[in-house]
């Protein structure tokens, strides 16, 4: 075991990839010598070579497209988008391309070796366009994987499961916790599964359940609850795509409460399919609506990013409300 | 299409209309043998040059003022100046502009105040842009300048659009889009570049070729000639100048705005220059370039280099430049420390303009936030005292 950030598990990850499978190629737009605007790549163009990891013109749509071009031919890309805001550049090579490669050829072709990673997420006084939370728009797009790590293990373990996937994954990594987040993560290879939720902490009155960033304040929450004695299960969701069902069902048939949390605007978002399947699954067990506490339906501001936030005194509020329904 | 025939097998490499660079300033200031100088009045010239003062002062400070925790986010145009102030200032107030996010100097040049990009910087209840975006996104609706937006490019297909619109008003207005080297590596680039040309919008295209894309240099950005190939390739009158020699931007621009407002048609001007300072205050150079390559391009200072033209024409004076300098130091410290004390935009404003009025959703969840600050002023401070009764 070795303490790390979140940034150091990512960095590990991609280096134990590449030391481990010679098809496994990393690029993207200052990710060269520069080892990427947050460092994730450090010193792997020095460890690799340039013809395995390098900057590429600044071009998202390109970076995609090339990437898919570089899966198809059956090597292993590691792409990275410099932040979630800027993947829509890339929006239809993702989403018209990538994710349907397999289906549309009738298995004669695919990109089982894609794998996009970029940063994502608020709290960081970025404004409109550093810190979007786009993960909806792809799950609603058969053919993707979507994971969102929350810890430095999850990190680690969750990207080398991706990066091997048979299929494309989009890598959402929360880039307020790249360094606020230190862990014990083990130095081995190792992959945690997709579409596994994990249950972080066991409790008997509401469910709640978040991903990535928002792990923190949700668990900052349900300290709150549970100094006033509601007990909390909590769960971290970690791929939304294909998403663990059963876990979230089982735990809400035993609570009979679910609260859902996320970054991203209320409306559309994740937390609204998660509701509509968890309602058809443990109708007969809920005890109060399934609660959301999301962004606002507004785009993300600069000056009231604080108020924005879904954080934890306002996740408190809502189990509060869920409890005495 | 050309109709040539040839009978010769034969490729063609990238490199075979190999494109000068108009160069007519000397970095002493003295003009290049042959070199034709613009028609370029004092007052026109005095006002480039002050506003490059003021640029250079205005980066100075608040690169500092980031440093002291005083803002949260700063990009300088040092090493650029005269690319972007020599080039807004070939163009007419009418004329809109749509930037990147390095050109405040176009911005200044029409009359942007010092009080203006304070408000903004700071994000306050004053700033044009109800502080909803991070600092150096500024926008004017009443100098004609497009509000920045941070996904690169974007901008350019719509810099077409508008320009196309300007000439079905027939106005005989234009516009100015600037980009750089790295942004014209997006789509969005090619987009709007040819559809500028095949629609004859009259686009002035300005690629601010300062060498970098954040770490990344030019060399791995494009393998052909530049930017100004591109031009060529759609179609496009083209024009590549030294981007430090003002006169070489400011000769270019006028040609290339009467050709876009009287023939209704683009123009590619691609100025070539150095960004001499870092990305941006998130960013540190010495990670990727060295020490030896900024000073030599320090030492073609393109601030200097007018300075030292305007001392040989007697429009200038070392005593002048020294006021100068002190003036606008003091006016934007002083500025920067009155705007510390204005306060923050309104809750309410979190909801305006998502439409053009709020919707009854919006409004139910404006309703919420306020009950729960109200709950928790403490973890609020930017906004409890106005949920706690003073708020319109
Ligand atoms: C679509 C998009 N991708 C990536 C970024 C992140 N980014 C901001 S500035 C920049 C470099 C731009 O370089 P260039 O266009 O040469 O302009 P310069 O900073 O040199 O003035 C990058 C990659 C972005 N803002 N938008
Ligand atoms: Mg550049």
């Amino acid at each position: 075991m070795a303490k790390m950030n979140l940034l150091q598990a990512v960095n590990n990850a991609l280096d134990l990839a590449m030391a481990n499978d010679k098809r496994v190629v990393c690029f993207g737009e200052d990710i060269g010598k520069f080892g990427g605007v947050f460092r994730a790549t450090s010193n792997l163009q020095d460890k690799y070579g340039r013809a395995r990891c390098f900057n590429t013109p600044l071009t998202e749509q390109g970076i995609a497209g090339f990437a898919i071009g570089m899966a198809a031919q059956g090597h292993v890309p590691v792409a990275e988008m410099q932040f979630a805001d800027y993947i829509f550049p890339a929006f239809d090579q993702i989403v018209n391309e990538a994710a349907k490669f397999r289906y549309r050829s009738g298995n004669q072709f695919n990109v089982a070796g894609l794998t996009i990673r970029t940063p994502y997420g608020g709290g960081i006084a970025g404004g409109l366009y550093h810190s979007q939370s786009p993960e909806a728009y792809f799950t609603q797009t058969p053919g993707l994987k979507v994971v969102v790590p929350s810890t430095p293990y999850q990190a680690k373990g969750l990207l080398l499961a991706a990066i091997r996937d048979p299929n494309p994954v989009i890598f959402f990594e929360p880039k307020r916790l790249y360094r606020a987040a230190v862990g014990e993560v083990p130095e081995d290879d190792f992959e945690l599964p997709l579409g596994v939720a994990e249950v972080v902490k066991e409790g008997s009155d509401i469910t709640l359940l978040a991903w990535g960033a928002q792990m923190e304040h949700l668990q900052a929450a349900a300290g709150m609850a549970e100094a006033e004695g509601i007990s909390c299960e909590v769960i971290d969701l970690r791929t939304l795509l294909p998403w663990d069902v059963e876990t979230v069902a089982k735990s809400v048939k035993k609570t009979g409460r679910l609260l859902i949390t996320h970054e991203a605007p209320i409306t559309g978002g994740f937390a609204g399919e998660i509701a509509a399947t968890i309602q058809d699954h443990c109708f007969l067990y809920l005890e109060s609506p399934i609660a959301r506490v999301c962004g606002l339906d507004t785009p993300f501001p600069l000056v009231h990013e604080k108020e924005y936030m879904p954080d934890q005194y306002k996740i408190f509020e809502a189990i509060k409300n869920s409890i005495h329904y | 299409m050309s109709d040539k025939i040839t009978h010769e097998l034969r490729l063609m490499s990238g490199f075979e209309m190999p494109i000068s660079t108009l160069s007519l300033l000397k970095a002493d200031g003295s003009l290049h043998k042959g070199a034709k100088a613009p028609k370029l009045s004092k007052e026109t010239a005095l006002r480039i040059y002050d506003t490059m003062l003021f640029i250079r002062v205005l980066d100075e400070r608040m690169v500092g003022a980031q440093r002291q925790g005083r803002l949260s986010f700063y990009m300088t145009c040092t090493g650029e100046e005269a690319a972007v102030i020599g080039s807004a200032a070939a163009f007419e107030d009418k004329d809109m502009i749509m930037g990147q996010y390095r050109e405040h100097g176009a911005l200044r040049y029409r009359g942007f105040t010092t009080q203006q990009f304070m408000h903004q910087m700071l994000s306050n209840s004053k700033d044009l842009g109800k502080g909803r975006q991070m600092p150096i996104h500024y926008g004017s609706n009443e100098l004609n300048y497009m509000t920045i937006s941070s996904p690169l490019a974007t901008q350019i297909p719509q810099a077409a659009g508008y320009a196309y619109a300007q000439k079905l008003e027939g106005n005989n207005a234009c516009t100015l889009v600037y980009f750089g080297e790295g942004a014209a590596s997006e789509g969005d680039f090619h987009a709007g570049m040819n559809m500028a040309a095949v629609l004859k919008c009259p686009t002035v295209f300005f690629c601010r070729n300062n060498g970098y894309a954040i770490s990344t240099p030019s060399e791995e950005q494009y393998a052909g000639d530049g930017i100004a190939a591109r031009g060529v390739g759609y179609g496009m009158k083209t024009i590549r100048v030294d981007g430090n020699d003002v006169l070489a931007v400011y000769a270019a621009c006028v040609e290339a705005r009467k050709i876009a407002v009287e023939n209704h048609e683009p123009v590619l001007v691609e100025a070539m220059s150095y960004r001499l300072g870092a990305h941006s205050t998130s960013d540190d150079p010495s990670g990727y370039r060295s020490r030896e390559e900024e000073d030599k391009w320090r030492a073609v200072d393109p601030v200097l280099r007018m300075k030292n033209w305007m001392i040989a024409k007697k429009w200038w004076t070392e005593a002048e430049e020294k006021t100068a300098m002190e003036n606008y130091r003091k006016e934007v410290l002083d500025t920067l420390k009155a705007t510390e004390k204005v306060p923050a935009p309104a809750l309410g404003e979190l909801i305006t303009d998502v439409y053009d009025k709020p919707d009854a959703n919006l409004e139910n969840q404006l309703a919420s936030l306020r009950e729960h600050i109200a709950k928790y002023p403490e973890k609020y401070p930017k906004t409890a005292a106005s949920v706690n009764g003073e708020e319109h």
